[in-house]
């Protein structure tokens, strides 16, 4: 039996945080950690210690003055680090702007003006997130609490009204109950395929037991995908209570979090918010005295991107080599162990209490008819505002990569929108979108009959510097490495479609090899065993529809319009726009660029290894990549 | 012989000498040796009562697990979406360059570096992105990847 009951620890908890006064958040994701966060965090204690201003880390041990903690994303990464006190949002904090924050804002209550985000189309300083349009702009149902509440302190996850949905589900709802909310919400599974939810668990939860698994698969290996990370960093607690109404639902007694090796701190979070719920009874056995038991592990990946298909993660978890199996038998029937088992990605599970909390109609009116609820995606390539939004299903591409995510920018940075070229959503298993798919609703439906899929939620913009017969060749590249080797389809469908596109890029194709690649392409679609072979020909169909112009440009006349791929590109300087600053000279790491200071300079040709560098210094356009 | 796979054993008892977690048993022996030594991995599998082959299967099958020892400076070029589109096989290909690295290569020949090309690191705001012994730099460029690394081989000419 728990040794307090919920309701206890959120009173207990909402006590002590009166005394708060204020609170200063700093970002703890992996972005603003990488950026420097957790000088700021330390800078904060020492900059409030000198002054003696009282201060504390952890509220159930009383707090007076001010608490300091650590958050999860909030997604804002291009801005990065982040650094709320109570409303204020400040952005690109350093330690160095510690003491003027304490000094005027915790001290005095004014702004600090210069640490404000200026909206780049109305000049305005925001002083809170609801002014930001990156904010204002999102709908955070999901994301809500991640970046609010501390994810290492499982009773503020309570006081918010956390595991709340799990004590209903456990001791007033039966198991066909809660199948049947989440079926009634129509929630789909995030994770790529869009499966309903509700009917998965229900074709577990019918099948005979007593020993059946619930899976979290954590192991987000898309490039250019975080959800599921800033979700787990964000918010843990939200993905362990979607577990244990999982485990409700179909009857199980034991759980895995399968969390790819590369998101350590995902991992250490996850890890604490277990061992906190265990200590509090929600873990364990005979959970809020309804006889039920269960019991979460964490498993570390190890680095294979096919053990997101879920029979490959199985086999995984199992110890064996991660490679999928046929289906059926579906994980439904014979999972974990053989035993019926249900997997839901990180996105889905933590959903579920927020629907049991709204309720299934509630959820319906977000989004669409066939996809309700919202998504996240992870924004990245060349936009504004690099990041992690949700928005509600059906928003369109337009409305998130102008309106929330700031538009597409030019290779200096600067914001274009005319610059957009593709998005790239899904990953490597999606495809790409162009212009004219700018106005299509995001949703599950709807990017099928356009050839991309929702996939995790990655989406990459990519402005028209960008060479998509490279990037089609980067994703194949991915998905060629990854892939398995068990069925003879993706293994040498793959090998062979890459080496197709190699000779593309580097000028030894004809317009034979365009041919045979899209036929083994769709080949390799329909004869590949699990998703990863299926949809690794993706972005280059796609690419192929929507760019052939540029295919046709690398064989045919053996260039390459965005001057990206190397063996096709010669970089030079046009005499007339160099200023012989010497930028480009010094930005050389081989040393082939010569001349004299004032004086035109001149790229050797033999020496260049085609690092790019020279063009990305150059502030006067200068170095230009010819055929 | 049983003292010299006395961590090893440790780390097998930890887990409950269990086939099923083989994965976390070779991540914690790795984190160990650095790589999976094979007589290492041949303990392993005596003590679980599988195949050596198991074992081997599954070290090779995973990107984590190495069989050959790596360098004493790791670094990371994160070569995930956003980093491709900023620029990151720029950054990768002038570091095979410096460190003479030929294809399929990966540590130096003096064993001092080795170089991986990771799948998204999560930071991608600050694409393209490189991570040298844990510690990580964003917005690299080609010539500031190579001054790093300048530094590195520098700081170890002077300790050698």
């Amino acid at each position: 039996m728990p040794k307090k009951t919920i309701e206890q620890i959120s009173k207990e908890y909402n006590e002590a945080y009166k005394n708060v006064t204020g609170r200063i958040t700093i970002c703890g994701g992996t972005g603003c950690i990488a950026g420097g966060s957790m000088k700021v965090y330390d800078a904060f204690q020492k900059e409030l210690e000198a002054r003696k201003i009282g201060y504390c880390l952890n509220i159930t041990k009383g707090c007076h003055e001010n608490y300091i903690s650590m958050s999860g994303c909030r997604g804002f990464c291009a801005a990065g680090p982040l650094v709320s006190v109570n409303d204020v949002f400040y952005t690109h904090v350093k330690p160095e702007d510690v003491a003027e924050i304490v000094e005027k804002t915790i001290l005095k209550g004014e702004v600090v003006d210069r640490l404000l985000y200026t909206d780049p189309n109305s000049h305005q300083h925001c002083k809170t997130t609801a002014e930001i349009p990156f904010y204002s702009k999102q709908e955070r149902i999901l994301l809500h609490d991640c970046g609010r509440i501390n994810p290492e302190d499982i009773n503020e996850y309570i006081a918010h009204g956390g595991y709340a949905q799990a004590k209903r589900a456990y001791t007033e709802m039966t198991d066909a109950q809660v199948c049947q909310e989440i079926m009634e919400s129509g929630l789909r599974g995030r994770g790529g395929g869009g499966f309903p939810t509700g009917k998965k668990w229900d074709l577990t939860r019918i099948e005979p037991g007593p020993k059946k698994y619930v899976i979290c698969n954590a192991d987000e290996g898309d490039p250019g995908a975080f959800m599921d990370r800033s979700v787990m960093e964000g918010n843990p607690n939200a993905v362990i209570e979607g577990m244990m109404i999982a485990a409700r639902a179909i009857g199980a007694d034991e759980g895995y979090i399968y969390v790819r090796m590369e998101y350590p701190l995902a991992v250490q979070r996850m890890r604490t918010a277990i061992a906190q719920a265990e200590e509090l009874g929600l873990l364990g056995e005979n959970i809020f005295g309804s006889g039920f038991n269960f019991k979460i592990n964490v498993m570390e990946g190890a680095g294979a991107f096919v053990c997101g298909e879920e029979t490959a993660l199985i086999a995984s978890v199992e110890g064996k080599r991660g490679m999928p199996n046929v289906k059926p038998p579906f994980p439904s029937q014979k999972g974990l162990f053989d035993k019926p088992t249900v997997i839901n990605n990180v996105e889905t599970l933590a959903t579920v209490a927020k629907i049991m909390e709204m309720g299934a109609k509630e959820f319906k009116k977000i989004g669409t008819l066939t996809s309700p609820g919202t998504k996240t995606f992870a924004v990245t390539g060349h936009i504004a505002n690099t990041g992690l939004v949700e928005v509600p299903m059906g928003t369109t591409l337009r409305q998130v990569i102008d309106e929330v995510a700031g538009g597409t920018t030019n290779d200096d940075g600067s914001v274009n929108h005319s610059a957009f070229k593709a998005a790239q959503i899904g990953g490597p298993s999606g495809g790409c979108l162009t212009k004219e798919h700018l106005d299509l609703p995001l949703d599950f439906d709807s990017l099928r009959s356009a050839g991309a899929m929702v996939g995790s939620g990655g989406l990459v913009v990519m402005n028209d510097k960008t060479c998509m017969v490279n990037v089609a060749r980067f994703f194949l590249e991915f998905t060629q490495r990854e892939s398995c080797g068990k069925c003879v389809p993706c293994r040498e469908g793959t090998e062979q479609m890459l080496t197709m596109l190699n000779d593309i890029v580097e000028g030894r194709a004809t317009l034979k090899t365009l041919e045979n690649l899209e036929d083994l392409a769709k080949a390799v679609q329909k004869a590949s065993l699990c998703a990863l072979g299926k949809t690794a020909p993706n972005p280059v169909l796609s690419t192929l529809k929507h760019f052939k112009e540029e295919y046709l440009a690398h064989v045919v006349e053996k260039r390459c319009p965005a001057g990206v791929c190397k063996a096709l590109a010669r970089f030079e300087i046009v005499a007339d726009k160099c200023k012989g600053c010497g930028m480009c000279k010094r930005a050389c790491p081989v040393q082939a660029i010569s001349g004299a200071v004032g004086k035109p300079h001149v790229i050797d040709a033999k020496k260049c290894i085609k690092c790019g560098g020279c063009k990305s210094t150059c502030k006067f356009g200068a170095v230009v990549t010819g055929a | 012989m049983t003292e010299k796979f006395a961590p090893v054993d440790k780390i097998l008892k930890e887990q409950g000498n269990d086939p099923a977690k083989l994965i976390p048993i070779l991540q914690k022996v790795q984190e160990l040796y650095r790589y999976l030594p094979e007589d290492v991995m041949r303990h392993i599998a005596n003590k679980l009562e599988i195949s050596p082959a198991k074992v081997f299967g599954v070290a090779t099958f995973f990107a984590h697990f190495a069989i050959t020892p790596k360098g004493k400076h790791i670094i990371k070029v994160c070569n995930g979406t956003a980093c491709h589109v900023k620029g990151s096989s720029y950054v990768i290909n002038t570091i095979k360059e410096k460190l003479n690295l030929k294809e399929g290569q990966d540590t130096t020949e003096d064993g001092l570096f080795t170089l991986e090309c990771v799948s998204c690191l999560g930071a991608c705001g600050l694409a393209p992105v490189m991570v040298v012994d844990e510690v990580v730099h964003g917005q690299i460029s080609p010539a500031q990847a190579c001054k790093l690394i300048d530094e590195i081989a520098a700081a170890e000419a002077k300790n050698a």
